[in-house]
């Protein structure tokens, strides 16, 4: 890391700058999957947030002692015990949420936002640095969740956040609530984000390679053929 | 069997893991730019679905279930892959390196593939039996195959199209997966 960083640049660079969703395109399979519903955007996005930070915060505390070699084995532990912590609370306190998440509660683990941080940030990054990554990236992942949750609802049922807003003059188009609609609207979204920035933000990187840890691996994969 | 041959359908078209349920959607956009590669990358994806399920299915009924200890289903479940895989590289290098020249650069991006996790998940969350998890699994992983298969070809096709500046790239991409679902959603139902 060239120039150091201010706290605060810290805590906006995942709300904004590298929103981890609409500008690094990771962790594309909650993102479409759980939000036909603003609501489950938000439950998504806060569960996954609390596992970033559990996550950022124990692997910062523990970079020093994780030898190189088996660091990828360590940080998954790490983050899938703070998510069976975070699934059980939520099946206790939230079990609309839990049963409306579904499969998806348990699979955060393999989510490469927080496998991405631990790798890119909180492994080189003192301990309260990587949580102010943590709360800026898992802010900037819920928000861009509600935003397509909310585009999602809106036209394919009808409500927001559960209210009925177009009942009046528009029937719901409820593809948008589906499978096609998911990848409509996400592609859209990045579409309008690429316009607003004149391509620079997303169109640097093709598939956010870089910053998902199996990324040597599928660079050579890819580059084999050409 | 006719009771297989019900999940063996729905897991391949009707749940398809891409398209309809959004597992696996990494893979599904990173590596289908070519069709040799996305064939490689799906073959590779079948074998470990069905060794994941053939493991993970047995700890979890007669070590973790007996023992009161299905919470840690997550945790030994993605371990129990991870270190899967690294055998399965390692066995392969060793002993059929052909196979491993083919398949070996896929391997090690698979242990973090949702689509691998997802399937042992499901498996347990349907309270299926050992061959019907079998099923399920292949289902699943050739259904991840055409899913692959399909949108390599759409993706070839769509490299000489003239695609608005703000489109080029991942939102295009996207677009035409939509479309490649809506096909899909005719099997809706079917099952």
């Amino acid at each position: 890391m060239a120039e150091k960083k201010s706290k605060l640049q810290i805590l906006t660079n995942g709300i904004i700058k590298e929103n981890p969703t609409l500008v690094l395109i990771l962790g594309t399979c909650p993102s479409l999957a759980v939000t036909s519903l603003a609501k489950n955007g938000i439950g998504m996005g806060l569960a996954t947030t609390l596992v970033l930070i559990g996550s950022n915060v124990v692997i910062s505390l523990l970079k020093n002692i994780i030898p190189d070699k088996v660091k990828i084995p360590c940080y998954i532990t790490v983050i899938a015990g703070f998510v069976t912590v975070i699934k059980a609370l939520v099946e206790a306190y939230a079990i609309d949420l839990y049963n409306a998440l579904g499969i998806f509660l348990p699979l955060i683990v393999v989510n490469c936002i927080v496998l991405g941080r631990a790798e890119m940030f909180a492994s080189k990054n003192s301990v309260f640095d990587s949580f102010l990554d943590a709360v800026g990236m898992g802010l900037g992942f819920t928000f861009a969740l509600f935003c397509m949750g909310s585009i999602r609802e809106i036209l394919g049922a009808g409500t927001w956040m559960g209210l009925p807003v177009t009942i009046n003059f528009m029937e719901p188009i409820s593809i948008f609530s589906l499978a096609p609609g998911g990848f409509f609207v996400f592609g859209c979204l990045i579409a309008i984000i690429n316009k607003l920035t004149n391509g620079k933000a997303v169109k640097k990187k093709s598939f956010a390679c870089a910053a998902c840890p199996a990324a040597s691996v599928c660079q050579k994969a890819n580059k084999e053929e050409e | 069997m006719g009771n297989l041959a019900v999940i063996f359908v729905g897991a391949v078209l009707v749940n398809n893991f891409v398209l309809a349920k959004f597992l696996g959607i990494c893979p599904f956009l990173g590596v289908s730019k070519k069709l040799d590669q996305a064939f490689g990358m799906s073959v590779a994806v079948i074998f470990v679905m069905v060794m994941a399920t053939s493991v993970t299915h047995p700890i979890y009924t007669y070590l973790l279930e007996p023992n009161r200890l299905g919470y840690l289903q997550t945790v030994v479940f993605i371990l129990v892959i991870a270190a899967l895989v690294q055998l399965v590289e390692i066995v392969l290098k060793k002993y059929i390196p052909s196979l491993h020249a083919a398949l070996g650069v896929y391997l090690p991006l698979i242990t973090t593939n949702c689509a691998v996790l997802g399937v042992t998940i499901q498996n347990i969350d349907s309270k299926f039996g050992f061959v019907e998890s079998l099923v399920n699994s292949i289902g699943a992983g050739i259904g991840f195959m055409l899913a692959m298969v399909l949108f390599a070809g759409v993706r070839q096709k769509m490299e000489n199209c003239d695609v608005p500046e703000c489109f080029k790239g991942i939102p295009i991409t996207l677009v035409a997966a939509s479309i490649v679902a809506v096909s899909f959603m005719g099997f809706s139902g079917m099952v």
